[in-house]
């Protein structure tokens, strides 16, 4: 039931609403002649209905969320309540500095935390998520070799298993995308590397650990070979959350990194966002960052704008980011503290060894046997797939039924029929071998009822969903039905 | 340890079935070289209650003050039950519904939101949200030029929101694309078509489009829609979305209609929160629906022939098309939309056009009651919504310092990016303002100008 379909007329009360005042003079051809469609019901209908609709979901407060590349760990309520405090919700962003110092403070302080905890010379906090934190992270690279009048350089580099937003990223900033191939063990291909730089390339994007769940070992290597070509490294910091506190990716030799707050820093990911993509540079790239950011002076704290920053790259939202989301971060990492950080990469660490070790001995194969999980890890079901038919999608739609939600599917590209499995620092052994015991059913299953799982899932709202009606017949908005 | 469950005896058997003696070897793969030694120079842990405090201190600010400033983001009345559901663990805590089958209750949201959004603007279709208003704009721009697949110029006016004209500059630079300003009439505070002229010989994507744009005034759209559909480019609507209850959706805009329009999403139900998280809004006519960038859902059937919903139209996006994405944001800040979506449910047609004129009527009352002081006046004489220019007798900036150091935000001082309006404020009253706020303003606007050195404006 949509909520369309609740609404009567005359059943809203609009004690939510101010008391009706006669309408504005506006001239008739600019006013609105018949009303849109919006539900009128009562607020118990509204109530009910959006409650009975998010207990449709999944979510880390209701199940285990291994998803790989995503951090699903817990996101703290304390982060949230204050977050929300009347005071920061009512601060307009174009009150004057002397009105906002006490969240200013809070922005000041996230930015030197990010700083130590990433080894970059500065930080801003604006871009609004990853991929936005990519783009400015990309333009900077772009407005570093302008600056020197270097126009030859028209290419950024990628590992084959990159995220698609390094790519799309790279097309947004004007540049071609050039990929390098990954070796058996899952690093970059040096000998490929090698042969892609040269003077077209503009930097090389890089997450480490990587999308296959390993540590790039050759990383001091891979850093020699970019900035011995005049490239510039830019870490995206997707699985930062695997090295808090044990390595930094400004000691690796990145010149630029993005950070996902709503992983690493764990801000709530909310069905789909409000994220945030903090980006932080070495020295050299400093006055290129994206405006606003927040400075401490003699007299307190304030914005530097294009004012102060006239080499910026820009301004990317109208405002300065999504504060909410940093005061979030900020809560969370005064929370972990000097301790704390550390603690994360370990425990998260931990689990995924710990998980990928379990799911082995349980008869799944590892892509990468001989690694060591960093947060995350792979398991191929290609073999499963040729002797059961059972794929990656089936046993991910099964481990709903089962009370879990599916790992990541199909990606990286790069291993066949694959699951990769992120378990975060969060969750308890108890919950990993619940886990480890789903996914053995579901394997045995596989061999003795396949098409139980090739069915599934069964006990959810809906069973399996036909994507290519929906995108064939578009169906994006609901119409009254004319009777 | 916070957040982390292990006890003692977990950790020793967890490192037993992995097969190490200590948490250390985890990391043997990276070069010792590069390992850290010691914590990072952060500040020590701080407890719940601790933490609490701290921020408690920082949330409150030197004064309670009214405020008086929009420019982009509106204060309105937000329902109690808007956050109360919004926050609730299962939307919250929730990934991007890429398993559509355990995440019906978002999809459904925006689904939902889709068809609201779709409806407010009068045109076919709604993406499921974009990072904020502004970069909205700029994701617009980029889709209209690849829609009209031959010109890379636009036409901005320089009545949009100079923030937001800033935003698209940083966004389609790179893309070979010539944003061009048209400057308005200082008279009557909109763009004129003839100020158009100068550019109908060339080939034109798009013009941008304000209603209202950033003074309040009210831009003659319909004439604004058919010259550039005259010329062959897409009309781009900027809208305030609470507005749009009461004034014409931009599907309606001219013979033809505009053909996408964006806007801030703030106003329905986001709270200010300094500037963010905040939503962007798109819709378009259905033509275009394969140029849109982000989110879109759509409606099916499962297996059994029930209905669903899932993400649609994804060959679109980054994780399929990498470098050939029409973007490549993977958000569409789904806990701010899933609150819209609440606050919209909640407000009705009805609550929606009264909020819209309950506000235009406060800022005209406001507006009656500052340019009844000696000295002061307003710009622009022709139709407005929620926000007006203000021209004080005496320096801006130390008008508004004044005006805080007496609890009032006096609006947006307007010096920096019009300098030509002289000492000019845009000042806002939504339905928040009661007559008793609107008459402390004047009043302490009057003390104010008192004080300072009063000069022309």
């Amino acid at each position: 039931m949509l909520i369309f379909e609740l609404s009567r007329p005359g059943r809203g009360s609009f004690h939510q609403a101010p008391a009706p005042v006669p309408e504005p003079q506006l001239p008739p051809a600019l006013l609105r002649a018949l009303p849109p469609l919006l539900p009128e019901v009562s607020e118990l209908d509204a109530v009910r209905h959006y409650t009975r609709l998010s207990q449709k979901n999944f979510s880390i407060d209701t199940q285990f969320y291994p998803l790989g590349s995503c951090t699903m760990k817990y996101n703290p309520r304390a982060c949230n309540q204050l977050a929300m405090l009347p005071g920061f919700l009512a601060a307009h962003p174009a009150a004057p500095e002397a009105a906002i110092q006490g969240l200013l403070a809070c922005l000041y302080d996230l930015q030197e935390i990010l700083k130590e905890v990433t080894g970059m010379a500065a930080v801003s906090l604006t871009p609004m998520a990853g991929a936005q934190g990519e783009f400015a992270g990309v333009a900077m690279i772009r407005a570093y070799h302008d600056s020197r009048g270097d126009a030859e350089r028209t290419e950024i580099i990628v590992p084959d298993a990159a995220h698609g937003t390094n790519p799309a990223t790279a097309a947004m900033c004007g540049y071609a995308t050039r990929e390098v191939s990954t070796d058996r063990e899952g690093n970059v291909d040096l000998a490929a590397l090698r042969s892609a730089v040269g003077p077209k390339t503009a930097g090389l994007m890089l997450t480490n650990p990587s999308t296959l769940g390993v540590f790039e070992p050759s990383i001091e290597a891979i850093r020699d070979i970019v900035h011995g070509a005049g490239g510039l490294l830019y870490y995206d910091g997707a699985n930062l959350n695997a090295i808090l506190g044990k390595v930094r990716p400004g000691d690796m030799g990145f010149d630029v990194i993005h950070v996902n707050l709503h992983k690493t820093f764990s801000t709530p990911h909310g069905g789909g966002g409000p994220g945030a993509g903090p980006v932080g540079v070495s020295a050299r790239l400093a006055e290129f960052l994206p405006v606003p950011v927040v400075a401490k002076e003699e007299g307190g704290y304030r914005w530097l704008t294009e004012l102060e920053r006239p080499r910026s790259i820009g301004r990317l939202s109208a405002h300065g980011g999504n504060v909410g989301v940093l005061l979030r971060a900020y809560v969370y990492a005064r929370m972990l503290g000097r301790e704390g950080m550390a603690r994360v990469a370990d425990y998260a660490t931990l689990n995924a060894n710990y998980l990928m070790a379990e799911l082995a001995r349980a008869g799944f194969e590892l892509a990468f046997p001989r690694r060591r999980a960093s947060h995350e890890f792979i398991v191929s079901l290609k073999n499963l797939k040729e002797t059961t038919g059972i794929g990656a999608m089936d046993v991910a739609k099964r481990l709903l039924d089962k009370g879990f939600h599916a790992p990541t599917t199909y990606f990286p590209m790069l291993v066949s029929e694959c699951l990769l499995i992120e378990p975060t620092e969060t969750e308890s052994k108890e919950t990993l071998d619940a886990f480890v015991a789903a996914m053995r059913e579901i394997l045995e299953e596989a061999h003795t009822r396949p098409e139980l799982v090739k069915n599934a899932p069964h006990t959810l709202p809906v069973r399996r969903l036909d994507d290519v009606k929906a995108a064939r017949d578009l169906n994006l908005t609901w119409k009254p039905n004319p009777g | 340890m916070p957040f982390i469950p292990h006890t003692p005896e977990d950790l020793r058997a967890m490192l037993e079935r992995i097969g190490i003696p200590a948490l250390d070897g985890l990391f043997d793969e990276i070069p010792a070289g590069l390992r850290l030694h010691k914590p990072p120079a952060v500040p020590p842990a701080l407890g719940e209650a601790e933490v609490a405090r701290l921020m408690a201190r920082r949330a409150v600010p030197e004064r309670r003050t009214l405020n008086f400033i929009g420019a982009g983001a509106y204060e309105h009345h937000i329902p109690a039950a808007v956050w109360q559901l919004a926050t609730r663990g299962e939307f919250y805590s929730a990934y991007t519904p890429y398993q559509a089958e355990a995440s019906q209750g978002t999809l459904q949201v925006l689904y939902e939101f889709q068809t609201m959004m779709a409806s407010l603007a009068g045109l076919d279709v709604s993406n499921a949200g974009l990072y904020d208003g502004a970069s909205a704009l700029g994701e617009a721009l980029l889709m209209a030029v690849r829609a009209h697949r031959g010109a890379r110029r636009v036409l901005m006016p320089a009545t949009v929101h100079p923030a937001y004209r800033r935003v698209v500059r940083a966004l389609v630079k790179h893309q070979g694309i010539e944003v061009i300003e048209v400057p308005y009439c200082t008279d009557c505070g909109h763009t004129l078509a003839e100020a158009l002229e100068p550019y109908s010989k060339q080939e034109v994507a798009a013009l941008v489009i304000p209603q209202p744009n950033f003074f309040g005034v009210l831009e003659p759209v319909d004439d604004l829609v058919n010259w550039i559909h005259a010329r062959g480019g897409l009309a781009v609507g900027l809208v305030n979305p609470v507005l749009l209850g009461l004034l014409k959706p931009p599907g309606g805009w001219g013979e033809s209609g505009a053909d996408i329009a964006v806007g801030e999403g703030q106003p329905l139900g986001i709270p200010l929160s300094g500037g963010g998280p905040y939503f962007g809004f798109m819709t378009c006519k259905a033509a275009l629906v394969r140029q849109m960038p982000g989110r879109i859902v759509g409606a099916t059937l499962d297996k059994d022939g029930r209905p669903g919903y899932t993400l649609t139209l994804q060959a679109r996006e980054q994780h399929i098309r990498r470098s050939k994405a029409t973007s490549n944001i993977c958000t569409n800040q789904g806990l701010m939309v899933t609150a819209a979506t609440i606050h919209m449910a909640l407000l009705g047609s009805v609550g929606l056009r009264r909020v819209a004129a309950a506000s235009c009527a406060r800022t005209q009352a406001l507006a009656e009651k500052l340019t009844a002081i000696p000295g002061v006046s307003r710009l622009f004489a022709g139709p407005h919504a929620h926000e007006a220019v203000i021209c004080l007798p005496a320096s801006s900036s130390d008008v508004l310092r004044s005006l805080l150091q007496r609890g009032i935000l006096g609006g947006l001082d307007l010096r920096v990016d019009y300098p030509e309006l002289g000492h000019a404020l845009l000042v806002c009253a939504t339905e928040t303002k009661l007559t008793e706020d609107l008459d402390c303003y004047a009043e302490q606007l009057q003390a104010a100008l008192q004080d300072s050195r009063v000069s022309p404006c």
